[in-house]
């Protein structure tokens, strides 16, 4: 007989699953009308394993002989995707509710992506690690194809797939060979493997395809041309739920992988993700100025925001981790402000995505202007914002782990990219108005003034998300 | 002994065959038949190697499952050859270059790899005596990596979801049966009785 494993530190993500599986029957019973009632009750299911995971967090702790793992980092990715995904699904209720062409089975299949989200943040193995990033993965493939009669939908979610595909096979492949060499995929095992610093080549080039693996998932430059097809594509609130939750989880389960297991190689892995953050924030900024969709130029916008959170990465210390989760907190609020903004440009009943269909936004909805203006100051970092210290902190970072190329870059380009964000400001402000917008309805005018407003709250007193990040960051090493 | 050897040549032999025609058949349902051939002989090594389970779920589930759904997939799809060709010389330098690369990345792992000591000695007993392959196979699948299967299973049922939402359609045009709506169906909703008076007939 075997004793159970213990299921206490994965009851949050036990009690979404179970949830997931309710909702689908009740959605299959229901049909049609059920989609509004099932986001609201996946938001709600949502708070609560966000509540569940608050009240375990300090704890550190292994279960299912080891391939899970609790902590305080664990604790804040996990929140920070439950809250990314919980503020976009407010999304997609009034997106249903206006387009009335939704699908129930949309808010379970972000939930099921959310689960494979925390599932790969806590995941202490190579083998968990690829379960939850397929559970993810496979969810966000049929999200991006959902519009299955719309043609560049349908685009998108082959597009998405057969890179994804190729992505995950890069992975596997590249974890196939540091099994090989290590003889083990556990990631304390590896720890221990590494620890005489590496002159092991397989285990590096297995490391190499595991970062390209992970980098396509968060669509870093050279891995990211499926992001604009696929944001442009897909509805607008999967588009924002694409653009947070992903990467978030993407990012966290990085900082697990390369700090935890890689920890020792550290000078090896640093070179490659030096060059992947200098073309993100790069290309990231000079290919959006050529942009007229909004989708697609915020498809660029995320791209050159992974190139800075991976700034934060590369400086291989505990600032840099926290300088990351303090970062990715901030781009999480001003990408769904964002894109509660891009929800709300319809006219006539359709949406439209030309930035020139924002001309003129000052005078004919002034509120949304001043909040969309806020947001975009805040993406190009000038204070008084609260993207001024996500940059901050991660350049600080970057400077004080003597990455100098890379600050430099990472702050010319985000020069470069201040051209579009505030171009943006200008048509709103000074050109002749456009066809003027419908009122945004009342869920997505909260979600546009509410993270605004936190983008002022969070420049004035960053401290208590900034220390909360330091304590995340302080478990990933240990010792 | 020598039977093995000699088994194991012709099993590898029959595979690397099989694999090569896979490439070159021009016509794609020639393909998934060599595949299929591959297949069994992959199995036949496996069972050499003493994993009769490996081997039988690769005829059950490759060869029964996979490989069918390839030949359904190929002979429903109408692929033209000729216009999937049309790209390939245009692409292939780069692809050239990349193949190139991962040569002498496999040539450099290859390079480093060592075999530990105790490596080669498990190598001729690779089961525990006693135990068979299937609950061997069993006793770690549903223990150990528990979690995992569990996860897998979850992973399954997101693609179900997904060929559902992807695929199903409500055709307004069939007309289903509801037996509810037949039980409860009463004369009185259906019929109606009316007294005709002899010479002036009924207005329906």
């Amino acid at each position: 007989m075997t004793a159970l494993p213990d299921f206490a530190p994965a009851l949050p993500e036990i009690v979404l699953l179970i949830a997931g599986m309710v909702y689908l029957l009740f959605g299959v019973l229901r049909d049609e009308d059920s989609t509004q009632v099932l986001s609201w009750a996946t938001i709600a299911i949502m708070a609560v394993a966000g509540v569940m995971i608050y009240r375990a967090s300090g704890a550190t702790a292994t279960t299912f002989g080891g391939l899970f793992l609790v902590n305080s980092f664990t604790t804040y990715a996990k929140l920070l995707t439950l809250l990314g995904a919980g503020l976009t699904l407010v999304m997609v209720n009034s997106w249903a509710h206006t387009a009335g062409t939704a699908r129930f089975e949309i808010p379970i299949l972000v939930l099921f992506s959310t689960v494979g989200m925390l599932l790969m943040i806590s995941a202490n193995d190579l083998i968990a690690l690829y379960v939850g990033l397929e559970l993810q993965s496979l969810s966000l493939y049929v999200l991006a194809a959902v519009h299955r009669n719309d043609l560049r939908a349908t685009e998108a979610g082959v597009k998405y797939f057969v890179l994804g595909a190729l992505a995950s096979g890069l992975l596997l492949y590249g974890a196939s060979l540091v099994y090989g060499f290590a003889g083990t995929t556990t990631f304390a095992g590896l720890a221990e493997a590494t620890k005489g610093g590496a002159d092991n080549i397989g285990v590096l080039i297995g490391i190499v395809f595991v970062i390209s693996g992970l980098a396509f998932k968060v669509s870093a430059v050279p891995f990211h041309m499926w992001t604009p097809d696929v944001y442009e594509g897909a509805p607008t609130p999967i588009t924002a739920f694409f653009s947070v939750a992903p990467k978030i989880a993407g990012l966290a389960l990085f900082l697990r992988v390369l700090y935890g297991p890689f920890g020792p190689m550290l000078a090896q892995w640093q070179q490659v993700i030096e060059a992947i953050a200098i073309l993100s924030m790069a290309w990231g900024a000079i290919a959006a100025i050529a942009q007229r969709n909004v989708k697609r130029l915020m498809a660029y916008s995320s791209i050159g925001n992974l190139g800075y959170a991976l700034v934060g990465l590369a400086s291989g210390t505990m600032e840099g981790a926290r300088g990351l989760l303090f970062f990715m907190l901030i781009y999480i609020l001003m990408n769904v402000g964002t894109f509660a903004c891009i929800l709300s440009m319809r006219v006539n009943g359709k949406p439209v995505e030309d930035i020139s269909a924002l001309s003129g936004l000052s005078k004919t909805r002034p509120l949304t202007a001043l909040a969309l203006a806020a947001l975009m100051f805040s993406m190009s970092g000038i204070p008084p914002l609260a993207g001024f210290w996500g940059k901050f902190y991660i350049f600080m970072a970057g400077v004080n782990a003597g990455l100098y190329t890379l600050s430099v870059v990472g702050v010319l380009s985000s020069a470069v990219a201040a051209f579009y964000y505030l171009r943006i400001i200008k048509v709103m402000y000074f050109d002749e108005p456009a066809p003027a917008l419908e009122t945004p309805d009342t869920s997505t005018s909260i979600l546009i003034g509410a993270a605004s407003i936190a983008m002022l709250l969070l420049f004035i007193v960053p401290s208590p998300i900034a220390n909360s990040a330091a304590v995340a960051a302080k478990s990933l090493f240990p010792g | 002994m020598i039977v093995a050897s000699l088994a194991f040549y012709l099993f590898a032999f029959m595979a690397v065959i099989g694999a090569l025609n896979v490439i070159f058949q021009r016509n794609p349902v020639h393909s998934v038949l060599w595949l299929i051939f591959t297949f069994f002989n992959a199995a036949g090594l496996f069972v050499l190697l003493g994993a009769e389970f490996v081997a039988m779920i690769l005829v059950v589930v490759y060869v029964g499952a996979v490989a069918v759904l390839f030949l359904f997939v190929v002979m429903m799809l109408d692929i033209n050859i000729v216009v999937m060709r049309e790209g390939f010389l245009r692409y292939m330098p780069i692809g050239a270059l990349i193949g190139v690369v991962l040569l002498v990345e496999l040539a450099l792992v290859f390079g480093g790899w060592a075999i530990s000591p105790e490596a080669s000695g498990l190598r001729t007993t690779p089961i525990v005596a006693g135990v068979s392959n299937t609950q061997a196979l069993g006793a770690v699948l549903y223990t150990k990596y528990a979690y995992l299967f569990q996860v897998s299973g979850v992973i399954l049922l997101v693609a179900m979801i997904g060929a559902i939402v992807l695929t199903h359609r409500r055709r307004a045009g069939p007309r289903r049966q509801t037996i509810e709506n037949q039980v409860n169906r009463s004369a009185a909703d259906t019929l109606e009785i009316v007294k005709v008076q002899t010479g002036r007939g009924v207005s329906l």
